[in-house]
């Protein structure tokens, strides 16, 4: 519950940023808000109904964005990025670009099969591949990273394809969650 | 009722302290199955003087021949046990099949020491008028160091009969898995006198002996990334010899114990370098876009055996330790990977994918002949016993993993479980010697 309010917090510090032509204009809004809250204000303590806030102003946590799409599957032993898998990425790229502030943990996964090393290897190509397509989409390398961990944390824990398909991922984490 | 309670106590608490000793003393149990198709037979008559340790040493050196499976135990019940050469009768022991007899006493000395005098007594040639005898050893030792004296004697007495040394006097490393608790173990290599020496909330992996089998390399992910340590296992005191930006991963000591060989993705890819013990010194040594990981130095140190998919797919190359052109070792299949220098340098185990399956696999360098040792679908991490006579490696059973060995020609099996926990891992130390 106590994250909420950082939320809001945080995406209305992101959205003024990205938002910077209407800056004159918020500041016509400010004082009309001033007169709204000195009218109200001298009654009882009454609160406006909030719209479920979370889900409209965080693009990030919105189900209905793309963006709240956090994870790239790969075909086994494979690090392309397929097809289906290009606009969630560059939806991250484009977020990423307008929010300069943003930092994302790039974090490839692999499956358990076979050996350790050779799977920590192959999630950081995996991580590395949705590097450079989001380099090349104009995020800057301070906002990312690339790392790997392999077979070490599996998302879903049985030992067979419904499982491993799950396994063989890049997740997006970005600072702060 | 009150003693009907004491009684009732009494029993749980022994099952309780029963199961406890038996958690710490077999944390890692051993089945063999299958063994050589001609086993030597030995009798191992009762060490005399030896019931008045809480270990009964005759035992653990049957109990290690036997796991080695070349050996056949020759029961000794209804024999008078030896105490000196001459009452050694040795047609009765022809006659009760063997070809040699082991005897000991376990002598106390004054100030805690122990001395293990030991004989392997020839049961064949009865030619001649005594016992001919085929080793002879005064070992000095200490009530803690007994378990490590048998496992030396079993060690004579695999090289007095096989011609090749033992390997039953040297540890393991492993780690393993219990909920969200990893830790990194060491244990006698027949599984007993487990310790835990790191735990960690977060994976291990990769545990590398060094040489003179003090120091453990490891990768621990508990700063949410791989990062190489080594620790001194004496004072359990660590230090990160490799943490640099992206992953550290595969540590691998250099035979004379001076350098690690480590993977680092700091420019990206894994790509591996070389460092000094301590971390200083680093080199970069392959230079590609590839995956370059999993390096194991040749037992001269000249060169490093290495997983590479710079061709389409995993395969297992060989380069010079400092450095230069590759050489592609591996061609059959699309998988093959984790590739160990056998101890002779004259072959490397490696593992396999072949139809979906994962197996241990032999690689003899100078035909390319390939031998797939295992037949099981998970198989992980080879690691030779120093020997070379066995590999130890990890698999899975019944969705658990679970450690096993097999010989280097694929006869003999074993496997190691512990309880309730996932193992893997596995690592094979040096030889100890013995500390008197």
């Amino acid at each position: 519950m106590k994250r909420i309010p950082l939320y809001l917090l945080i995406t209305v510090l992101l959205g003024a940023c990205a938002n910077e032509p209407t800056k004159t204009q918020a500041g016509a809004q400010v004082e009309d808000r001033t007169a709204q809250k000195q009218a109200t204000t001298p009654g009882a303590d009454t609160k406006p109904l909030l719209p479920p806030a979370e889900s409209s102003v965080n693009p990030l946590k919105d189900p209905n964005n793309i963006l709240s799409q956090r994870s790239v599957f790969y075909d086994y032993d494979s690090f392309d990025v397929k097809p289906e898998y290009k606009a969630l990425v560059e939806a991250h790229g484009k977020y990423l670009a307008s929010n300069p502030s943003a930092k994302v943990f790039l974090q490839g996964n692999a499956d358990e099969r076979g050996s350790r090393e050779y799977n920590l290897a192959l999630g950081q190509k995996r991580a590395d591949g949705v590097r450079k397509i989001l380099s090349l989409l104009g995020v800057k390398d301070a906002q990312m990273e690339a790392v790997s961990l392999g077979e070490e944390k599996p998302r879903a824990d049985c030992h067979e394809e419904s499982c491993w398909s799950q396994n063989r991922r890049t997740d997006f984490l970005y600072q702060g969650e | 009722m009150a003693s009907t309670r004491l009684t009732f106590f009494s029993v749980v608490l022994a099952l309780l302290l029963s199961v406890a000793a038996w958690n710490a003393q077999a944390a890692l149990t051993i089945e063999i199955t299958g063994g050589a198709s001609l086993q030597i037979p030995v009798a191992i008559a009762p060490f005399a003087g030896e019931e008045a340790y809480p270990d009964k040493l005759s035992k653990i050196v049957m109990d290690d021949l036997a796991r080695s499976g070349l050996f056949k135990l020759i029961d000794t019940s209804g024999m008078t046990p030896p105490r000196i050469p001459a009452d050694v009768r040795v047609g009765d022991w022809k006659a009760k099949g063997a070809t040699a007899l082991a005897m000991a006493n376990v002598v106390a000395q004054p100030g805690g020491r122990i001395d293990v005098q030991f004989r392997l007594i020839d049961t064949v040639r009865q030619d001649v008028a005594q016992a001919v005898q085929l080793a002879g050893y005064s070992l000095p030792t200490s009530k803690a160091q007994l378990r490590l004296t048998a496992h030396q004697i079993a060690d004579i007495i695999f090289e007095k009969l096989t011609g090749s040394p033992g390997a039953f006097a040297s540890r393991i490393a492993y780690i393993t898995k219990r909920g969200n608790t990893h830790e990194l173990q060491v244990a006698d290599s027949d599984g007993f006198n487990a310790q835990t020496v790191f735990t960690s909330r977060e994976p291990i992996i990769s545990p590398a002996w060094s040489p003179d089998g003090t120091k453990l390399a490891y990768v621990a992910f508990d700063q949410k990334k791989p990062i190489v340590y080594v620790q001194t296992l004496a004072t359990g005191k660590r230090q990160a010899v490799a943490n640099f930006k992206g992953n550290n991963s595969a540590p691998a000591w250099s035979p004379d114990g001076r350098q690690l060989a480590v993977v680092l993705s700091r420019e990206g890819f894994a790509q591996i370098y070389t460092m000094n013990a301590d971390g200083t010194g680093l080199k970069r040594l392959t230079n590609t876009s590839n995956i370059d990981t999993e390096p194991n130095w040749s037992p001269d140190g000249k060169y490093l055996l290495f997983t590479s998919d710079r061709g389409g797919s995993p395969q297992i190359y060989r380069m010079p330790s400092y450095g230069g052109e590759a050489v592609r070792l591996t061609f059959e299949g699309s998988y093959n990977v984790t590739p160990r220098y056998s101890p002779d340098g004259k072959s490397f185990v490696f593992i396999q994918r072949e139809g979906g399956k994962f197996r241990v696999a032999v690689q003899d360098f100078v035909t390319g002949q390939v031998q797939v040792l295992t037949d099981n679908g998970l198989d992980e991490s080879p690691s030779w016993a120093p020997n070379g006579k066995m590999i130890l490696y990890a698999t899975e059973r019944l969705g658990r993993g679970v450690l096993a060995a097999v010989s280097s020609d694929g006869r003999v099996k074993q496997k190691l479980s512990a309880q309730a926990s996932d193992v893997r891992e596995p690592a094979w130390g040096p030889l100890l010697k013995a500390k008197p």
